[in-house]
């Protein structure tokens, strides 16, 4: 092959042509290979009905203080909780010295009575326990996951355990005084 | 190459008339026949055929199940219930396949275990013993997707949990796992793609066992002496030898399994599985198949999220790199009084690993579990290596026939054995 490419007689710079070819054929195929491949990878990320699902309204209204209530959003739980005026000041006597992932209780609020945070511990995807009032709430009278012992505070903040960061809280726009929008 | 039939020698006409075309009957009758065997295997051998007829069972039931199944969040359960009360020997299909699951881990963990302490992963099979690993990642793939389809609530927890895994990667984690979903959590996209993925990997595994029997088709098998066949005394034909030698562990092995269908069918299972998946509860507590549970526990002896994701899939990646992390040039552990104990202990090890995941991750077992890990990986990384060069190994015996008819008799003369063995 190496023989044809270059025969006796032809000009230097036909080794050259062919290398700009076969440079150029690899090129054209890798690209085609993404292009086609593509497609395959994407169909298996979320498709446009489950996207359509993404918004979840709560009525908040019958929420009384002190009690949480578990929504569905994304096929995920979301925790909303009625905190006390104790669970607040609780909160924000907190310093951040003493949090694993520091975020104050302002931050992760928009109105301090409602704590929105999605109930899926960030550790491996158990749904900690707190939200009913038998319930246990581990350490800091928050949540308590059950799986692999991570305890949050009444801010959704990891304080104790495996889990690597607070639980998430999802966007969501206060429609009314009582309504939110999730997602 | 020579173009042309093949010269059969088989005096069969029809048989003939294909092998000339399609010479298949002349390389079965080459790997499975005539094919050189050591003559001193113990029942240690029988596991590869064992691993064998399984994954055929496992593929046999599994297409049959999925006639009656349905993969659907709604109607998943409900499929699998069906199957096991209303459809003919549905029970049967269903109880062989799970309990299969289990029978498959137990035989290749065995076959895994025979090759590290006879030392098959050493040259010239590493790469046959690379494409074994292959095998096992994915074996471990289709269970987990296998179990994950009943939609019970082990099901959905436990494909929570370890899809959650890659949420651990840095930056690209939490795309990875939406992607793996399709959606925000477990859902129905993702058990649609678990069932297609856990239809095609056998298949994948058929296509990986096949290349790992050409690899050792070429090496040939080591032995529990693990020292070279030398000549035609050392060997005797596959058959009738060791189909009849397969054959007898067959038997032992269709006894166990059929005391498991039949009697305990729900013994290694879950009883949470037989609730059906709920997104808002998580169990109290999460248990993996049982044959996952070394591994769970290495998961869970780290603290930090990250660091257990990667030592859990160390503990396997591991294995790749064996046979050069292993430099000692005796292959067989009979000859190796040291490493002979350290992987006594490795044994052992390994079910403590199996012991505590199973377990609470509580007090003792993390700390148990924590010196369990240290030491799975110290054997890998610091034990193997080490002894490579400071262990001092047992004097290897002359060859396969003299240890074997050696033994009690006293030496005997090659002339006089090596000659009815030629015959064979």
């Amino acid at each position: 092959m190496a023989d044809m490419a270059t025969p006796p007689g032809t000009a230097p710079d036909a080794g050259g042509r062919r290398d700009f070819l076969t440079l150029a054929t690899t090129a054209f195929t890798a690209v085609g290979v993404g292009a086609v491949v593509w497609p395959f990878i994407a169909s298996m990320n979320p498709s446009r009905d489950v996207l359509a699902l993404a918004t979840t309204e709560v009525d908040l209204a019958p929420v009384a203080l002190g009690q949480a209530i578990t929504v569905m959003w994304r096929g995920k739980p979301v925790f909303i909780r009625h905190r006390t005026p104790e669970n607040v000041t609780a909160a924000r006597a907190t310093p951040l010295s003493e949090l694993k992932d520091p975020a104050t209780d302002q931050s992760r609020v928009q109105k301090d009575e409602w704590l929105v945070v999605i109930g899926v511990c960030t550790h491996l995807g158990c749904v900690p326990l707190g939200q009913k009032s038998n319930d246990p709430r581990g350490e800091y009278d928050g949540w308590f996951c059950p799986c692999h012992g991570s305890h949050y505070d009444p801010s959704g903040r990891i304080r104790k355990g495996p889990a690597p960061v607070n639980l998430e809280v999802p966007t969501y726009t206060f429609t009314s005084d009582t309504k939110i929008r999730i997602g | 190459m020579s173009i042309g039939l093949h010269k059969s020698e088989f005096s069969n006409p029809v048989i003939r008339w294909v092998d000339s075309r399609l010479p298949i009957f002349t390389m079965m009758q080459k790997e499975y026949g005539t094919f050189p065997t050591p003559r001193n295997f113990n029942y240690f051998w029988n596991f590869g055929a064992l691993a064998m007829v399984t994954l055929m069972i496992m593929i046999l039931t599994g297409v049959f199940l999925s006639m009656n199944y349905t993969a659907h969040t709604v109607y998943a359960f409900d499929s699998v219930e069906r199957i096991m009360r209303d459809v003919n020997y549905g029970w049967l299909l269903r109880y062989v396949h799970a309990n299969g699951a289990s029978m498959f881990f137990i035989v290749v963990y065995i076959h895994i275990w025979r090759g590290m302490y006879y030392g098959s992963y050493k040259a010239p099979r590493e790469l046959l013993w690379m494409l074994g690993v292959v095998i096992f990642l994915l074996m471990m793939a289709t269970a987990f997707m296998g179990y994950v389809l009943p939609w019970g609530q082990m099901s959905f927890w436990g494909a929570t949990v370890i899809t959650n895994l890659f949420s651990a990667f840095p930056i690209v984690g939490s795309h990875i796992v939406t992607w793996l979903w399709g959606g925000f959590s477990v859902d129905n996209p993702t058990l649609n793609r678990f069932f297609s993925l856990h239809y095609l990997l056998p298949f994948v595994i058929a296509g990986v066992v096949f290349l790992h029997i050409a690899a050792l088709h070429i090496t040939g098998s080591n032995n529990p002496l693990g020292i070279d066949p030398k000549g035609p005394q050392d060997t005797i034909p596959f058959h009738p030898y060791y189909t009849s030698k397969d054959s007898v562990g067959l038997v032992v092995y269709f006894i166990v399994f059929a005391i498991l269908v039949f009697f305990m069918p729900n013994y290694l299972g879950h009883p949470d599985n037989y609730i059906p998946a709920n997104p808002m509860v998580t169990p109290p507590h999460i248990v993996p198949e049982w044959y996952f549970l070394p591994f769970y526990a290495i998961l869970r002896a780290v603290p930090d999220k990250l660091g257990g994701v990667v030592l859990m899939f160390g503990s396997i990646l591991v294995l790749f790199v064996l046979p050069w992390l292993d430099g000692s040039p005796v292959r067989s552990m009979r000859f190796r009084p040291v490493a002979r104990i350290a992987f006594a202990l490795f044994t052992l090890n390994f079910f403590v690993l199996l012991y505590v995941g199973g377990k609470p991750a509580e007090e003792p077992y993390v700390t148990i579990s924590r010196i369990a890990t240290a030491y799975y990986f110290a054997y890998f990384l610091v034990i193997l290596p080490l002894l490579a060069r400071l262990e001092r190994p047992l004097p290897l015996p002359e060859s396969i026939a003299r240890a074997v008819l050696g033994r009690g008799g006293g030496p005997i003369p090659m002339a006089a054995t090596a000659k009815p063995m030629e015959k064979a």
